[in-house]
């Protein structure tokens, strides 16, 4: 009778703190949210918790299309496209690489395999402002500068650590006997990597396609730096949005801005949530 | 393997990509951190080496014992409560799925955004303190974010709240990995509830800390944004971090010598801690 | 035959325009209402003569991260057409050999005659114009809400810096906040340029602030400066840590708090509040510092572009000089044509008095680069006194050791 007394109320607690988490974890985007369908004049007399007195959807049409970003009065509509141009190829390199690496590194015995993953994982403590310079020479002489096509290679670069750090962990633990009959079926080389490894890794795809998506769209500094006019990415946008120096703050729209800009990434997590901690399981952190 | 060179062949690209623009990149900040740089690289040697410069300066050694501060409480905070919601998640409840896309959410967030919006939220005019103040409660104080000594803890509740719900994910994928028969045989020796936890499953959750480790590691490292956002590096210099100082000093005040120098040091930092921990896990996974 | 038509009318339609489209790029940080507006018009100028305006625009802080993302272009050989930039930056990329040569347009519209010799210090490098002044700011200025010092008896705007404290203690026993004041680096650094010259006058601003002498930056008038600060500070609210500018002048507007030591940008809060000058608020010089005048002036910078691209370049050096662009864009921007010869008709009362203001300090020679905003000192002195500035008014330094400060900081 204690017991199952006991039992419930440890249900109750678990519920209990769980449901303060998430309380906890839901406030900064409650408070994004509830803020920007507020006129301004409430933002500015009232509290952030508070609900709308008048709700009003103008500052998500401002941030979408009509909020001053430079020059013009453009909204935040017409960078999408440069960002997903950009990020769209990023993570399709970085997927490639990223599993022909750990493909590699894996199923063939290559001296000093572990030395080069080390090296390649080490490549992602590298803080960024030291890339700044030396790369923007690096893609003037490649004749890349202010192009989508040199951020894609920079953001490519920058995510071949991670890559190789979700696939190889993966293929570590992929069943051996499958390679090895498929080689004795005379599988050579690429053959084994696009019809056996590849199919079978969808979870381990899904964690590198939602970590790359995640810091590709995220970046300012490279987007900001290695851009021109034509080809400056959602981010920048955002910052001209949300920091200008001078002029009234209009802070729903920025609340507004902010979260349509973080819209995509927030899909594709919540989206691929069941994927992404199968991928984790079967990948990264088996033995 | 009719080709033997083909696996050398594949890797190639990345290690001359990776070689190039991370080693070789770090070895020209090396040289310039030994220079005269200013507003941009000069290749001439300075007369005095600017490290030395680097440690008289207040807000260097503030950055750094920041650091110390800001990481352990971090990369400790976020383990420990990304394991502790992976636990209760992994109880078998009732709406799982949204529990877990609740904590893992804010992932997708840039710094950019979760330092302005914990800003807002953390600031007693408009923020936590007054909300509670018009619940009836006037004396509450909750001013952190404006206090010299404070203001570090909340860029690490920020943090926390950013990245643990990642970590959640890396456990529980850890948790539901734990082989079922060592865990079967367990109950039956009469291991139950909390205790199972603490001698059986978390010691086998080694290679989730090591992902998790790293993961934080390179989030700590990549701070600016948040700190920025959040705080401008305030009150005062208060919450500078070593990204914040490399920062300031390579592009803000034109001493890009300085700049390199610190980001060097802060490179041997996180190498002195990572190298080694990485190596432990590296070696376990050969010899598996 | 219909093929060679079709062929005929392709290479027709392909062939070059009559005469080729000339661009320029702008890398800039002018991102909201007021001054993008007014930035409009420059571009709409432009296109007027054929010139096509491509906007890089990079927000954020005084152009931190748009002089970060401009190392990077002149890095990668693909700088912008024109730069904004500050001061020193100007004088920096100059030596890089970054910049362009603007003399023969200057000469035609005459520069040097019409542009204060204080601001041609930062347009010139080596005797060429390398960059077109937009405007000329100003930071030793107060701006109060007449209603709240009605309210607290102060009947006479103060003249000196200890009338002016004896003016904010009268509004803070009143009930009212004394002091609107955000806590960031630069604008305690700002209200820091005003005080120094009410305690030390032009000359010793100049001594410590441009010529970095030592005696200067270690004397009793500095230690008196920050004292003055530290008098300040008692009027400021526990809660300025990090606060936006704006939202200080916020509280000025709607009457929370008396007076904000601003530079005259502010001034666009609260025309854009719908406050007249005079009526609903006052702006006078911080009380010490009449006569004098601190300024920061936002020029294009003009970068070496190719000979193609040059004669857009200087559309747009002359565009920007224009003085009904000059009236029309300070007008806006709460500051003062970068020329003495544009009239005072379209300015507000504190415009007017601002323009006044400046010709009268240009004429006597105490028009001075603000040390706060880069125009006294270059980046790497700045940011080593805004440490110092910032630390003392937190509280973490006293004044003596400030000074001692103030001293290191300059090497």
């Amino acid at each position: 009778m204690n017991r199952s007394a006991n039992d419930r109320l440890q249900r109750v607690l678990l519920y209990a703190v769980l449901g303060f988490l998430a309380l906890v974890f839901l406030l900064p985007i409650y408070v994004m949210v509830v803020n920007s369908i507020k006129p301004l004049e409430e933002i500015r007399g009232g509290n952030l918790i508070s609900l709308p007195l008048n709700a009003t959807i103008e500052p998500w049409l401002q941030a979408w299309s009509k909020a001053q970003i430079g020059v013009q009065p453009t909204g935040l509509r017409p960078y999408f496209m440069n960002s997903f141009l950009m990020v769209i190829p990023a993570v399709l390199f970085s997927t490639l690489i990223g599993s022909l690496n750990g493909y590699v590194l894996t199923q063939f015995k290559m001296r000093g395999a572990t030395l080069i993953f080390g090296a390649l994982l080490f490549s992602v403590f590298i803080p960024f402002q030291i890339v700044l310079i030396p790369m923007a020479k690096l893609l003037g002489e490649l004749g890349l500068a202010g192009t989508v096509k040199g951020l894609i290679l920079v953001h490519t670069v920058y995510g071949i650590g991670f890559g190789t750090l979700f696939f190889r962990n993966f293929y570590t633990a992929f069943p051996h006997e499958l390679v090895k009959s498929a080689r004795m079926d005379g599988a050579g080389f690429f053959v084994l990597y696009w019809r056996l490894l590849l199919p079978n890794s969808l979870p381990i795809i899904v964690v590198n396609v939602i970590w790359q998506f995640t810091n590709i769209w995220n970046d300012f500094l490279f987007g900001a730096s290695f851009s021109d006019f034509s080809s400056y990415p959602l981010t920048v946008a955002l910052n001209n949005l949300v920091s200008s120096s001078t002029g009234v703050k209009e802070y729903n729209v920025h609340f507004a801005g902010a979260f349509i800009a973080a819209l995509p990434t927030l899909v594709v997590y919540v989206v691929s949530g069941k994927y992404f901690v199968r991928g984790l399981m079967a990948g990264s952190v088996k033995g | 393997m009719k080709n033997r060179w083909l696996p050398a062949l594949t890797i190639t690209p990345s290690l001359v990509l990776v070689g190039a623009c991370v080693y070789g990149f770090i070895a020209f900040t090396i040289y310039l951190s030994f220079t005269t740089s200013t507003l941009m690289p000069q290749f001439e040697l300075a007369q005095e080496i600017p490290y030395y410069r680097l440690f008289r300066l207040s807000t260097f050694a503030l950055s750094a014992k920041n650091l110390c501060l800001f990481s352990g409480l971090y990369i400790g905070l976020s383990l420990l409560l990304g394991m502790l919601m992976a636990i209760l998640i992994d109880q078998k409840i009732r709406g799982e799925t949204p529990f877990r896309s609740i904590f893992l959410y804010p992932m997708a967030l840039s710094f950019i955004v979760t330092g302005t919006a914990w800003k807002w939220i953390l600031d007693p005019s408009i923020g936590f303190e007054r909300t509670v103040h018009l619940m009836g409660f006037p004396d509450f104080v909750f001013d952190w974010i404006k206090d010299g000594d404070m203001a570090i803890y909340c860029v690490v509740i920020a943090a926390v709240w950013q990245t643990s719900g990642f970590v959640m994910a890396l456990f529980l994928a850890g948790l539901r990995g734990v082989d079922t028969e060592v865990m079967n045989a367990a109950r039956v020796d009469g291991a139950k509830g909390w205790d199972m936890y603490w001698r059986i499953v978390i010691p086998q959750l080694g290679p989730s800390f090591i992902s998790s480790f790293v993961i934080l590691a390179h989030m700590a490292i990549k701070s600016y944004d948040l700190v920025i956002a959040l705080t401008g590096g305030g009150p005062g210099r208060a919450t500078w971090l070593p990204s914040v100082f490399v920062y300031q000093y390579t592009f803000t005040r034109n001493e890009m010598a300085l700049g390199a120098a610190s980001a060097v040091l802060m490179l041997v930092a996180v190498s002195i801690v990572v190298i080694p921990y990485v190596r432990s896990e590296l070696r376990d996974k050969t010899q598996a | 035959m219909k093929r060679t038509i079709i062929a005929g009318l392709v290479s027709v339609a392909l062939a070059a325009p009559a005469f080729a489209e000339e661009s320029v790029e702008v890398l800039h940080w002018w991102t909201s209402g007021g001054e993008a507006a007014a930035l409009g018009v420059l571009k709409k100028d432009l296109e007027g003569q054929g010139v096509k305006w491509n906007d890089m625009p990079v927000a954020g802080g005084g152009g931190e991260a748009a002089m970060t993302a401009l190392r990077a272009r002149v890095t990668a050989g693909n700088p912008p057409t024109a730069v904004q930039m500050l001061g020193f930056d100007i004088q920096d990329w100059a030596k890089q050999g970054a910049l362009g040569d603007l003399n023969a347009l200057a000469q035609k519209e005459n520069w040097d005659k019409t542009v204060p010799l204080a601001l041609q210090q930062f347009s010139k490098y080596q005797g060429k114009w390398v960059a077109a002044p937009v405007n000329i700011h100003s930071t030793n200025w107060v701006w109060a809400n007449k209603a709240v010092l009605d309210k607290a008896g102060v009947t006479t705007m103060p003249t000196d810096f200890d009338g002016f404290l004896a003016a904010l203690d009268k509004v803070q026993k009143a009930g009212f906040i004394g002091l609107a004041h955000g806590g960031q680096a630069w604008q305690e650094a700002t209200m820091f340029d005003g005080v120094v010259l009410a305690t030390g006058g032009v000359d010793f601003y100049r001594k410590a602030f441009i010529n970095k002498d030592k005696a200067a930056l270690g004397s009793d008038t500095m230690k008196k400066s920050f004292d003055r600060m530290a008098a300040l500070r008692k009027y400021v609210d526990k809660d300025f840590s990090n606060r936006d500018w704006n939202l200080a002048s916020a509280m000025v507007i709607e009457g929370k708090a008396g007076f904000q030591i601003m530079g005259d940008w502010a001034k666009g809060e609260f025309l854009n509040a719908k406050k007249v000058p005079g009526k609903d608020f006052l702006c006078f010089r911080v009380p010490g510092s009449q006569g004098m005048v601190s300024f920061n002036a936002d020029q294009f910078g003009m970068f070496k572009v190719g000979a193609g691209a040059q004669a857009a370049q200087t559309k747009l050096a002359s565009a920007i000089m224009n003085p009904s662009f000059q009236s029309a864009f300070n007008v806006v921007k709460g500051s003062v044509p970068a020329r003495t010869d544009v009239s005072d008709k379209a300015f507000d009362d504190c415009g007017k008095k601002g323009m006044k203001d400046l010709a009268e300090a240009n004429s006597k020679g105490t028009l001075v680069g603000s040390m706060a905003h880069g125009h006294a000192v270059p980046a790497s002195v700045k940011n080593g006194f805004y440490d110092v500035i910032t630390q003392h008014f937190n509280g973490k330094l006293d004044s003596a050791a400030a000074v001692k400060a103030m001293v290191a900081a300059a090497e």
